[in-house]
């Protein structure tokens, strides 16, 4: 075979990708930069905005009442800017864990996540994780009890879906940045719940 | 196949076993089970006529359902209260 060095032909998505926007751009429907700022706005958000969600729902009752009753307006009472999404929040609690996947393609709330990870995306993750639960979990590191019921959600069709984890023990008095920062994007998919770091043992000299 | 939602909260529902061609957003793994309706979503342009470039009106009621994972998998391996909950379309329900 020959020897391309690093030359990667395009496949037919990234040649379909380029014709569709240089025709676009050509057109005037859309300018470069116009393309290159949304993209550089999809890339740098993570998720800061769930976990800003779950770290006012620990500590506000009344708020966490509101996001499990209509996710998308609890996001724009903080502000979040959510046109068209329609959110379910989902509670973890002593007597159940939750979990989220796409099976048919990569669904994902990126609004209010980010871009999502590629395992999310995987067919692995997306075949395996309906069917097997624990087991994906734990491949994850995280062992749910046999006696706490996994639900499973699979987000196929119009809704999007956020995991509000449980607060960890050991973070009274935190305040609501403190907490969020606990909250990771997997914790907002149910693949791992919040841990405190753990504090430096006193060093003996 | 109007927009009007003819089940309720906690409705015993199948849906429909069924392998018509094109875009379809009820996955395959859960055609032909039956399950207990979760929650009405409300009313969303149907997504097989959409992918034909058509309007998807009327618009089709979605309901999430759940389904007990040993019900939906044999030899599942895990709690008999694992659930999953999925959006089905009311066309899909029988």
């Amino acid at each position: 075979m020959k020897d391309l060095g690093a030359y990667r032909p395009l496949d037919y998505f990234q040649l379909m990708e380029v014709s569709l926007r240089e025709l676009l751009v050509a057109k005037g429907v859309v300018t470069d930069d116009a393309i290159k700022g949304a993209m550089a706005t999809m890339r740098a958000r993570g998720p800061e905005r769930g976990a800003a969600m779950v770290a006012r729902a620990w500590l506000d009752p009344a708020y966490k009442d509101r996001l499990l009753a209509n996710g998308s307006q609890a996001a724009e009472e903080l502000g979040f800017e959510v046109p068209g999404l329609k959110l379910i929040v989902v509670e973890n609690t002593p007597q159940q864990h939750n979990v989220i996947v796409c099976t048919l393609c990569s669904c994902y709330p990126r609004m209010l996540l980010g871009i999502p990870p590629e395992w999310y995306k995987s067919r692995p993750y997306r075949s395996r994780v309906v069917r097997e639960p624990r087991k994906v979990l734990a491949e994850f590191g995280l062992r749910i009890p046999a006696k706490v019921p996994i639900r499973v959600h699979d987000s196929n069709a119009d809704m999007r879906y956020l995991v509000l984890p449980m607060r960890p023990a050991g973070t009274q008095g935190w305040s609501e940045d403190r907490l969020a920062a606990t909250v990771t994007r997997d914790c907002l998919i149910g693949v791992a719940v919040p841990r405190i770091p753990k504090q430096p043992k006193s060093r003996k000299s | 196949m109007g927009s009007v939602p003819i089940f309720s909260v906690g409705d015993r529902v199948r849906v429909r076993k069924a392998a018509p061609l094109g875009h379809i957003r009820t996955p395959y793994y859960i055609r032909g089970h039956e399950g207990v309706v979760e929650r009405y979503c409300g009313a969303f342009p149907n997504p097989e006529e959409l992918a034909q470039q058509r309007d998807g009106l009327p618009a089709q009621p979605l309901y999430r359902v759940r389904f007990r994972q040993k019900d939906v998998w044999p030899g599942y391996r895990g709690s008999a209260a694992d659930v999953i909950e999925i959006e089905i379309f009311q066309h899909w329900i029988e």
